[in-house]
């Protein structure tokens, strides 16, 4: 099962590695993490993806709850969360790809944000599977370097995650 | 030279030297009621020290930075208060970490002040630096580094504050050299700035009424109930509690190492303690139980074994202060997350009353059939006659500390302290040197009473340099070498489980008795019962601190045991298995 925690810490040295150093030791997986400030100042949000059964996943939100630094955890199901993720790829493109890039691009709503001789950088913003789905189409034209953010998210509606 | 002396040259050095971070370090501990630390200077504590130069802290000046923080412990965990301990940066500090894990399994208070090279110099690997926040922080229950002063009231304050409460633990402040050596401009407050912020820790007292009224239906229903304890009691302070409410359910008691002392020894519900050198009826009624009710405890492997086999048929209730220990490791029916004594108070407004009376004589029947046993033979001295020579002698009202191995289970298994906070030992980490100076820590804790540490021949090697520190501040702890010339309990399990396989396990000791005397320490030594019996008494009368070498057999083995992987219903007696 895929979780989502999303977490209000406390804007502190140190804070990351209490919580990386909490899913290492207790051999939790981290399938990513981002971090970033919150709406107050002195806190930041922390959104980890992981993945467990029901048990182990009732465990990592007590065992991250007990850290000091951690004002609040919601964990989160795929379908109540906006969950977005921003990615940049490298591709190689001779001139006459170009035109077949710009047509895979732009159902996704990417965009090309860089062009060079014979490669261009591609951003894309989405959850994981539509960028997955995106680096595959892209494939076949030579990948030559991605950067991924990793997913960060909030709950859908009215309520909020902290 | 008199208090008010001392005050006067204090505050007449104070002046000449400015008002720095040790001293407002050293008033904030006052604040908190601190009246002991154990310590040991170094440069990056200089401050601190020149700030507690003719306090009237009470500092205890060790011979080695682990001897220092298991006196912390051993004075925490005898006066209940949270125990203090100041090492410098680098070497000192990381001599602490042993200590800070073992508090840390054993939810002992501690606040840990370690010495830090200056800001300047952090990540430089500047002389004596060691990153200490990093190395303990899965051994703590919260840490800090302190990179202004004016920020020490609030967050020692915080730091006690998150210590005692909820699951207490050891809480680390690191403190920069700059930071103590600050000279701050007179005429401020710096006390007004000590509001504690910590939004993220809110320790759960008040259980869920629903919750308890819950468990209390169950416990109507169950017909072989029993009350699993720990040291949750004894930090929560409801040994009174837990005894009334087993005495008014009639619910037979089992206790873990670290419980022990929680529950009155001799009373007819009491089952011993249970788990991996558990009774025989302790453990086959956990077995057998229908409901089991946790108090306080944490389902370690040493008391379930073999997970599967861990109480099978029974339901399971569980309550703590701690919400991530509920379900860790067994699957819990009933949890109840709160204080545990809270819980208790409420279950005792509407006691239910099981009906258990078939099942509890069943117990006690079994439990007087099935004795802890072990054969004495005439002119060797067993172990475990020295311990019965103990429990004779001091009726279960001394403070007993113990190091790590056979002996401890032996101390476990006949010395019975009659109230809480009477028997320290490693429990969680099973640390080798902490006895001795636990002793020392609950010596000055409570210097009305008799302080016995029982020790190994190898565990008490491991800090024996403190018999310096008893010495000299004539600290009247009563050593009892438990001498087997053998890491006793590794020698049990290479003889059992290794085909008799002893790698190491023999290893050689001084005569203590003449390190004692070395010390300037009485040393005693006895070599068979009668001599024994002799060392005992005059060990517990002599004025000062003793050590005793009591030269026993070599070749006893710890039983019952269920052996690592088994069931806990499948015991090895000391002649035969258990069916
Ligand atoms: C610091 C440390 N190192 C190693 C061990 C492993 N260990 C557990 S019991 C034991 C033997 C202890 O020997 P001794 O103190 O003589 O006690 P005995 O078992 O003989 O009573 C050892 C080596 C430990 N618990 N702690």
């Amino acid at each position: 099962m895929r979780r989502t925690l999303s977490m209000v810490v406390n804007d502190q040295p140190g804070v990351l590695s209490r919580i990386a150093g909490l899913f290492t030791r207790r051999g939790y997986n981290i399938e990513s993490l981002t971090v970033g400030t919150a709406e107050q100042p002195g806190l930041s949000r922390m959104t980890i993806s992981t993945t467990g059964d029901e048990a182990e996943l009732e465990q990592i939100i007590k065992q991250v709850e007990k850290l000091i630094d951690v004002i609040s955890v919601v964990s989160i199901g795929e379908d109540a969360l906006v969950a977005r993720e921003l990615m940049l790829i490298k591709v190689s493109a001779s001139a006459p790809a170009r035109s077949e890039i710009n047509g895979i691009v732009e159902p996704f709503r990417a965009s090309i944000v860089d062009v060079a001789h014979s490669s261009l950088i591609i951003q894309a913003t989405g959850d994981t599977d539509k960028n997955d789905a995106l680096v595959e189409l892209l494939r076949p034209y030579g990948i030559i370097e991605i950067a991924r953010t990793g997913v960060t998210a909030l709950i859908r509606g009215q309520l909020v995650s902290a | 030279m008199s208090s008010l002396e001392k005050e006067t040259t204090r505050a007449a050095q104070q002046a000449a030297r400015g008002f720095i971070g040790g001293d407002l370090l050293v008033e904030s501990l006052k604040t908190e009621g601190v009246d002991t630390i154990f310590g040991y200077p170094g440069g990056a504590n200089l401050w601190i020290y020149d700030a507690l130069y003719l306090s009237d802290i009470n500092h205890i000046l060790v011979r080695h930075e682990q001897g220092a923080i298991h006196g912390a412990q051993g004075y925490s965990r005898a006066s209940g208060k949270v125990g203090v301990v100041l090492s410098t940066s680098g070497p000192g500090a990381t001599n602490l970490v042993t200590g800070i894990a073992d508090a840390y399994m054993d939810s002992t208070p501690l606040v840990v002040l370690t010495g830090q090279v200056a800001v300047a110099g952090i990540g430089k690997d500047t002389f004596q630096e060691a990153d200490v926040m990093g190395i303990t922080m899965p051994i703590t229950k919260h840490s800090y580094q302190v990179r202004d002063p004016r920020d020490i009231p609030r967050v020692v304050r915080e730091a006690f504050y998150i210590a005692r409460t909820g699951r207490p633990g050891p809480v680390l402040i690191d403190l920069p050299k700059n930071v103590t050596g600050e000279v701050l401009p007179a005429g401020e407050d710096y006390f007004s700035n000590s509001t504690m912020k910590i939004h993220g820790y809110q320790p759960r007292f008040e259980p869920n009424a629903l919750d308890v009224d819950r468990l209390r239906e169950a416990i109507k229903q169950a017909k072989k109930p029993i009350l699993y304890i720990g040291g949750g009691i004894i930090s929560s302070g409801c040994s009174e509690l837990i005894t009334r409410f087993a005495r008014e359910t009639r619910i037979p008691v089992t206790s873990t190492l670290m419980g022990l002392g929680s529950f009155p020894p001799d009373d007819p519900l009491y089952l011993g303690m249970l788990g991996m050198h558990g009774t025989y009826t302790a453990n086959k009624a956990v077995f057998e139980s229908d409901l089991l009710i946790a108090c306080g405890v944490r389902f370690d492997d040493r008391v379930c074994g073999k997970l599967e086999r861990f109480a099978p048929n029974s339901l399971k209730a569980h309550l703590d202060i701690d919400p991530a220990e509920i379900g860790k490791n067994v699957a819990i029916q009933y949890p109840v997350v709160g204080d545990v004594g809270r819980s208790l108070a409420l279950l005792l407004e509407d006691v239910p009353v099981p009906d258990c009376s078939e099942w509890l004589s069943k117990l006690q029947k079994l439990h007087a059939e099935v004795p802890l046993t072990y054969t004495k033979q005439p002119g060797i001295l067993k172990p475990q006659e020295v311990l019965e020579m103990l429990q004779a002698a001091t009726g279960g009202q001394a403070i007993v500390t113990t190091e790590v191995g056979q002996h401890q289970m032996w101390a476990a298994h006949y010395y019975k302290p009659v109230s809480p906070r009477k028997f320290i030992t490693s429990g969680g980490a099973g640390t080798m040197g902490y006895g001795f100076p636990a002793a020392m820590g609950a010596a000055i804790a409570k210097p009305d009473q008799t302080v016995v540490c029982v020790a190994g021949d190898a565990s008490f090697q491991m800090n024996i340099q403190e018999l310096q520190t008893i010495f000299e501040r004539n600290i009247p702890v009563k050593v009892f070498v438990i001498n087997n010339r053998y890491l006793g309990m590794v020698r049990q399990w290479q003889e059992l489980l290794h085909g008799e396989r002893y790698a190491e396990s023999r290893i050689g000791g001084p005569d203590f008795a003449k390190v004692a005397e070395a010390y300037g320490v009485l040393g005693l030594r006895a070599e068979n019962a009668e001599e024994a019996q002799a060392a005992v008494a005059k060990a517990l009368s002599h004025q000062g601190p003793v050590v005793v070498d009591f030269i026993v057999a070599e070749g006893e083995n710890v039983f019952p045991m269920v052996l690592p992987g088994r069931g806990s219903d499948e015991m090895m007696l000391a002649d035969r298995w258990s069916e």
